[in-house]
């Protein structure tokens, strides 16, 4: 075998070892964060963690306020941004015809404001819900707030999966007679819903770890809140709050992170769940 | 709008209502965007413009409100992660369509879009309790440049990955048969073929994980030291200009508030001229989906 051939077989093997060593370094590098997070955070789990109220700013007790704090927010953004999403997504898709200058410019500006950094979300909830409305830090403010981030998010996914809907639920629905309004209610609309729901994974999964936009909207009270006006503690600005602010509180601020992630995961899971089975049920229309 | 459209009121309310939820969608970016240059006014006519770029030192109470240590800070963790994340994840995307098996392929992409999902604070709190100890027992502080950018270079890998997955998925497949009938080897047809004839698609990756690493905030914040100065190596502390507004804003008043919004505004201009660039780069039809 020529010195050349050897030479290049040599480059070879080189770069296929590195094409699979980048694989390799980052399955390392995410297990050794989750082991990291389960290691010292899954000792501080149990049934009261998850169902009391944290003592000495966090180092003992639980974090049940910061749960329901964190359900709220997340539920206030998606009934906010959700409808908002979906007619803008139909408006697009169903309403306006595809060379509309309307239509490209709503779908830029979506583009932009899903570029926006959390922190200028901050700002613009700080300043717009917590002042200039007179909402305080309150979970109405955050809430609010995250609508505003994870808006583009479900608008995308609406909009990709009601494109996906065949032009022939359209025309059948017409066919029957249907008025547009009713057919897309009743036929595109749910023809469309799982990639709706995929969108909602997303745009949920972002909301619950947001920090930077919650913390100057719904504010870092740590007690249960009794009112939407009531500031309330995220469960990502717990974890936040106790590794920066409490001396002592890492191990809580990662059985919190932990809870958070497996929070993530179920809340994903449960998403697919719903997807794939609506996509199962279409399957049976014509 | 059809004809149709507007015979019937009830046709007609809908289709309104639904122009109503464009607009307000729409409208959300023109808000925050004026609602930031609003509250900026006041600290941009009391200082000047050009007083945040040669203002030497941030002391917004005193009047200095130079932000360039600040700006150079995170351009510096920026571009450090990119540096870090930009060949890692366009390798990432060549392994997944030219070397791993379907199977592998398909892991492999559920775990970068874990990665995607774990929280920025979760990074923050692991950079801080194990990577930051870490530097520090190397080169003392620890909380550094450094941390910011193997942070963030973890961060934004999926970003990059994702989109140059879709690039490549892109192209046409004749690219590659081509290569092999010409007996090329893999690497040689992934790297000399494929990646070049996606490169508008790489550079949108890139460009736009560049746009996600200017804004990122917490994550930062916890492990980068917040030392507002100019690093003199990647060992020193650096403040971000996402993080000084999440330091300060707690208690930030008057003049010092409007500084802090007029930082925002920067911060939001540097990641906007980013989605421009890749607006620019993208290859015609591709939409990106983060």
């Amino acid at each position: 075998m020529s010195i050349d051939a050897l030479r290049r077989r040599r480059t070879a093997r080189v770069v296929d070892a590195a094409v699979w060593g980048v694989p390799a370094i980052t399955v390392a590098a995410l297990a050794w964060l989750l082991a990291d997070v389960v290691w010292h955070g899954a000792g501080q789990i149990d049934l009261a963690f998850l169902t009391t109220a944290p003592r000495s700013a966090g180092r003992a007790g639980g974090i049940a306020p910061m749960l329901v704090s964190t359900a709220i927010v997340v539920a206030i953004a998606v009934a906010v941004a959700l409808p908002l999403a979906v007619g803008t997504a139909v408006l697009l898709v169903e309403v306006l015809p595809p060379s509309a200058s309307a239509g490209r410019w709503i779908r830029r500006s979506l583009d932009i404001l899903a570029g926006m950094p959390s922190i200028v979300f901050g700002l613009f909830g700080n300043l717009v819900f917590c002042t200039m409305l007179g909402m305080g830090f309150s979970l109405l403010s955050g809430g609010l707030t995250l609508a505003c981030m994870v808006l583009p998010i479900l608008m995308r996914a609406a909009e990709e999966s009601l494109r996906g809907v065949p032009d022939g639920c359209r025309r059948g629905a017409l066919a029957l007679g249907m008025p547009r309004h009713r057919a897309i209610t009743a036929v595109i609309l749910p023809c469309g819903m799982p990639g709706i729901i995929d969108g909602l994974t997303l745009g949920v999964g972002r909301a619950m770890a947001e920090t930077a936009a919650l913390v100057f909207t719904s504010g870092y009270v740590d007690r249960m809140p009794s009112a939407l006006t009531d500031s309330g503690r995220t469960l990502a600005v717990h974890v936040f709050d106790l590794s920066m602010n409490v001396t002592g509180g890492d191990r809580w601020a990662y059985a919190t992170a932990l809870v958070l992630i497996g929070l993530l995961l179920v809340t994903a899971g449960l998403l697919s769940l719903a997807s794939r089975f609506l996509q199962r049920k279409g399957a049976h229309k014509p | 709008m059809t004809s149709i459209s507007s015979r019937r009121p009830a046709e007609r309310l809908f289709v309104t209502g639904l122009g109503l939820c464009g607009a307000a969608a729409s409208l959300t970016i023109v808000a925050v965007i004026g609602v930031t240059t609003v509250e900026a006014t006041p600290a941009l006519s009391v200082a000047g413009p050009q007083a945040f770029l040669t203002d030497d030192g941030w002391f917004p109470l005193s009047g200095r409100f130079g932000l360039m240590p600040m700006i150079l800070g995170t351009v510096l963790v920026s571009l450090g992660g990119l540096a870090l994340a930009g060949p890692m994840g366009i390798v990432s995307a060549v392994f997944c369509n030219h070397y791993a098996p379907a199977a592998v392929a398909t892991a492999y992409r559920l775990l970068l879009k874990a990665l995607a999902g774990i929280p920025s604070v979760v990074y923050g709190l692991w950079g801080l309790v194990t990577l930051v100890p870490l530097i520090a027992a190397w080169a003392p502080p620890g909380a550094s440049l450094l941390a910011g950018i193997l942070v963030l270079a973890l961060m934004i890998l999926p970003t990059v990955a994702v989109v140059a997955d879709s690039a490549i998925q892109q192209l046409p497949p004749a690219l590659h048969r081509g290569g092999a009938a010409l007996g090329m080897r893999r690497h040689t047809i992934a790297f000399r073929v494929v990646v070049p004839a996606a490169r508008s698609g790489l550079a949108t990756a890139l460009v736009l994980a560049l746009g996600r690493a200017l804004g990122e905030t917490m994550a930062l914040l916890m492990v980068t030291g917040n030392l507002v100065q100019y690093p003199s190596s990647l060992f020193d502390p650096v403040r971000t200009l996402a993080a000084n507004i999440a330091l300060e804003m707690a208690y930030a008043q008057d003049i010092h508030r409007s500084a802090l919004f007029v930082s925002g505004l920067v911060l939001a201009l540097l990641v906007a001229a980013a989605l421009v660039v890749a607006e620019v780069l993208a290859p015609d039809g591709t939409r990106h989906v983060d």
